[in-house]
């Protein structure tokens, strides 16, 4: 394995074990200073648990840790940020009442006796925050502000910690291609100003973009690790899942686009949210989804498509407009009246808004269609259990046996556990919202996959991704959005990322639209 | 090295695991077995019938405080509902507060009769309850504050009601399902208390709801994940404001059974309820927090503050200590359960 000259931080041997499972075995990380390190490898490969004990929430059984030439223990989260470790971790550790200046300085306020120096904290609050070009009001509240936003927050609050190793753990999931495009700048400065990132990430073409070196993991183990320039991206993902994985993500042929029409949305309108209550969050959106065809939309984060998916599916009230199902007007004010009609929504947040994660996963699966699973008001087990039985082989959920906890899938199976629940109810129309997040390369091939069988069933499908290229690969129409808008409708076959990238952000019109 | 390792940590969890799923009854029989030893008369059959009679008003309510407390809600209204309802019930025995004196045969010609007096009782627990979960659900107050409101009100409801005395001197039809025995050949000749009966049955009723119907799994459900729940298209609404019913019915039921006990029905009566019947979910291993817990852990958590003032009482502990030893156990029960879970994700 390759180290470099005079590392920062360098691993090795580290093991974990837990009980029934060994999630760390012989580790080796080695991290130079001003370098930008990809750590990689599939969900359950070990790279949370590697995380979590350089971050001293976890401490190891076995192995060695050298930090700026001195081995040192890391006993607990405020021993690592006093070294110099801060990790950012997916879910934000922000308190959304206080203000941005509060959560940076949280637990380390300038202080005056026994008084916060207000006017300093948020002078240097602003500082940082300039310093990574995001020139947002220190006084502000964090529960105003976008995700890309929050993430910014926590990015000064490291800074302001004077860190030297800053870890990134999956940054980029929840962001926009603008936001990403962002995020990468601020990484590339922080670089030149000498910090060291452990950037963790699915998404290979960042790696490729941003980071230096590589370490993989596969099944606890090194897997690989080396220079970034010597390698391509299907090494890595030979390297991640242990075989080769050539079309993996293979386009499917192009779709039908001339389907009967499942579902027509007519001047959906919506104008306020909790916060704003003249925030335009939908303006006057008409589409149609047709069966057997996969509808992408896409568009930044806060353009809508989240919340459009939402009101379609009766979970958000709206103002104005009308939805026809199979030609005829709907009626749809709450997820139930939807799921009557046959629409599903797979949420963006799997474990916020989809799984019941205390409940095994036979009643995660089956909670969509108890109905139709009760014999009177008793739930039948037999029909309960055949169902797991049927998308367990036709999703190929990796489970150890119904009654497990879901809370114990990897994200992938916890994924193909909310697709089920949509499908075992056998809908007309199903909205995909953020579809792989998260979850590894393997697994999102075959989600993929299944939105293809999916549609190819008959079934009218609407994904919604921030990824362009998965918008890409699996739509076979796209739709973008813009501030609550639609900016363009494009069909695969015409869109690049460049095209939709402009029509997200300038709401330009696309070629197909004005064809039409 | 690994390879060995692994079947003692696979014991190792299953250890946690169940422990942590019977600890209530492990304690519940440790305890037993100590009072026992203290004092040989604890096992006798009175003694033991005694103890489930004692805890079966309160066992009632914790029956229904469980289909709250699994969906993330809380009521501490149980024991002034259950006053008011009981006072309700009472004057429709007797047809009325101009006799609430009187005994015997005069009560019966003037009330209404004990079966319609348990109908009213829970007609109010009923009505109670599904207008706190009215509030809860249309107005979006918080349980905790809804049914602290109701707690006031309620109770000031049955002082208004009443005068703030008592209704007492029931006919034998109506204190027979406070203070009669059944199946007198079992146990010795001491038989089982119907109060005992009744909380055992609804227990075996609750059970069954929760862990085979489909309202059940949507109780869960709700208080699991309110979000994925409504997204999954449950009527959270409905089911939300369903457990504070269900809750209304067990006060009203639990009003009538302890009024035909006492013989009485008084304004002041299951004062301090809630905070026994909360205690008995707790100890019994259903989460504040919703979405887990079962009424067996329920039933034994209801027994085990049963059980412990019992023998604190035979063996001449003080009530004022009682108290205090109620309110210990149920923050180290709470504490042991957080403990257990801690273990098990790591």
């Amino acid at each position: 394995m390759m180290t470099a000259a005079d590392p920062l931080l360098s691993v090795t041997g580290l093991t974990k074990r837990f009980p029934g499972v060994v999630a760390l075995s012989d580790v080796s990380l080695s991290v130079g200073r001003g370098e930008v390190h990809a750590l990689l490898g599939e969900n359950g490969a070990g790279k949370s648990t590697l995380l979590k004990i350089l971050s001293g929430a976890q401490a190891p059984d076995e192995g060695s840790i050298v930090f700026d030439g001195r081995p040192v223990t890391i006993h607990s989260p405020l021993a690592a940020q006093e070294m110099g470790i801060v990790t950012i971790y997916q879910e934000f550790n922000l308190v959304p009442h206080l203000t941005i200046a509060e959560n940076v300085f949280i637990g380390r306020e300038p202080r005056r006796g026994p008084f916060i120096q207000w006017r300093r904290m948020e002078r240097e609050t602003r500082a940082i925050l300039e310093r990574i070009g995001m020139p947002l009001d220190p006084r502000r509240t964090v529960r105003t502000l976008s995700v890309a936003e929050q993430q910014m927050v926590e990015i000064a609050r490291a800074l302001s910690m004077r860190s030297r190793l800053i870890i990134m753990d999956e940054p980029t999931s929840a962001l926009s291609e603008a936001e990403v495009t962002k995020l990468m700048g601020i990484v590339r400065d922080l670089r030149a100003e000498g910090l060291s990132i452990i950037f963790v990430t699915h998404r290979l073409d960042e790696v490729m973009a941003i980071c230096d070196r590589f370490t993989v993991l596969r099944d606890g183990r090194n897997a690989g690790a080396g220079a970034i320039a010597d390698v391509t991206v299907d090494d890595i993902i030979r390297l991640m899942v242990g075989r080769d994985v050539e079309a993996l993500f293979a386009r499917r042929d192009d779709g039908p686009t001339e389907g009967a029409e499942a579902l027509r949305v007519e001047h959906l309108s919506r104008h306020g949210d909790g916060r704003d209550p003249h925030a335009v969050v939908l303006d006057d959106i008409s589409l149609v989804a047709r069966r057997g065809e996969i509808l992408g939309i896409a568009g930044l984060v806060g353009s809508g498509r989240t919340e459009l998916a939402r009101a379609i599916f009766g979970a958000d009230p709206v103002d104005r407009g009308r939805i026809f199902i199979d030609g005829k007007q709907a009626w749809i004010r709450a997820p139930h009246h939807a799921i009557r009609l046959g629409i599903g929504l797979a949420p963006e947040d799997r474990k916020q808004q989809a799984l019941f994660l205390a409940l095994a996963i036979r009643a995660n699966i089956s909670m969509a269609t108890l109905d139709r699973l009760s014999r009177g008001i008793f739930v039948s087990e037999k029909a309960e259990l055949a169902q797991v039985e049927e998308f367990r082989k036709a999703l190929n959920i990796r489970m150890a046996s119904p009654e497990q906890r879901v809370a114990l899938l990897s994200g992938g199976n916890q994924q193909k556990v909310v697709l089920a629940r949509w499908l075992a109810l056998r809908p007309k129309i199903l909205i995909v919202d953020e579809p792989t997040r998260g979850i590894d390369v393997a697994a999102k091939a075959e989600v993929h996959q299944l939105l293809y069988d999916m549609a190819r069933s008959g079934i009218a499908v609407i994904a919604i991704s921030s990824e362009l290229p998965e918008i890409l690969t699996i739509s076979d129409r796209i739709i973008t959005m813009r501030a609550g808008r639609i900016t363009g409708e494009i069909l695969r076959r015409d869109a690049t990322e460049e095209k939709l990238m402009r029509m997200m952000t300038l709401g330009d019109t696309a070629p197909a639209a004005a064809a039409e | 090295m690994t390879a060995d390792a692994l079947p003692a940590q696979r014991k190792q969890i299953d250890t946690i695991g169940l422990l942590g799923r019977f600890a209530p009854l492990i304690f519940l029989l440790v305890l037993m077995v100590a009072f026992w030893l203290a004092e040989p008369n604890f096992v006798k059959p009175l003694n033991l019938t005694n103890i489930v009679l004692q805890v079966s008003v309160t066992g009632l309510l914790a029956i229904g405080m469980t289909f709250v407390i699994l969906t993330a809600g809380i009521d501490l209204s149980v024991g002034s509902l259950l006053a008011f309802a009981g006072l309700v019930g009472a004057a429709v025995a007797k047809g009325g507060l101009e006799s609430r004196f009187a005994v015997g045969d005069v009560t019966e010609a003037a009330g209404y009769g004990w079966g319609l007096a348990m109908l009213a009782a829970i007609a109010v627990g009923v009505i109670g309850g599904t207008l706190q979960g009215l509030a809860i659900t249309w107005l979006r107050v918080p349980p905790f504050v809804v049914t602290l409101g109701g707690m006031s009100v309620f109770r000031g409801a049955a002082l208004l009601f009443s005068g703030g005395g008592p209704i007492s001197g029931f006919s034998e039809g109506y204190t027979m399902w406070g203070k009669e025995r059944l199946f007198r050949d079992l146990l010795g000749g001491v038989g089982l208390p119907v109060p005992a009966l009744i909380f055992l049955g609804f227990a075996v009723i609750a059970f069954i709801v929760l862990r085979y119907t489909r309202y059940g799994r949507h109780v869960y459900a709700v208080g699991g994940n309110l979000e994925a729940a409504r997204l999954s298209g449950l009527n959270v609404r409905f089911i939300i404001t369903s457990v504070y019913v269900i809750m209304g019915f067990f006060a009203g039921l639990g009003a009538f059974v302890l009024s035909a006990r006492l013989d009485s029905a008084e304004a002041v009566a299951g004062q301090g309820y809630e905070l026994t019947v909360i205690a008995s979910v707790v100890i019994g291993g259903t989460s504040l927090f919703g979405g887990q817990g079962s009424v067996v852990g329920t039933v034994i958590g209801a027994l085990l503050i049963g059980v412990m003032l019992n023998g604190l009482q035979l063996n001449n502990v003080s009530s004022y200590i009682q108290q205090i030893v109620i309110g210990l156990v149920i923050v180290l029960a709470v504490a042991f359960d957080l403990f257990l879970k801690s273990r098990r994700k790591t």
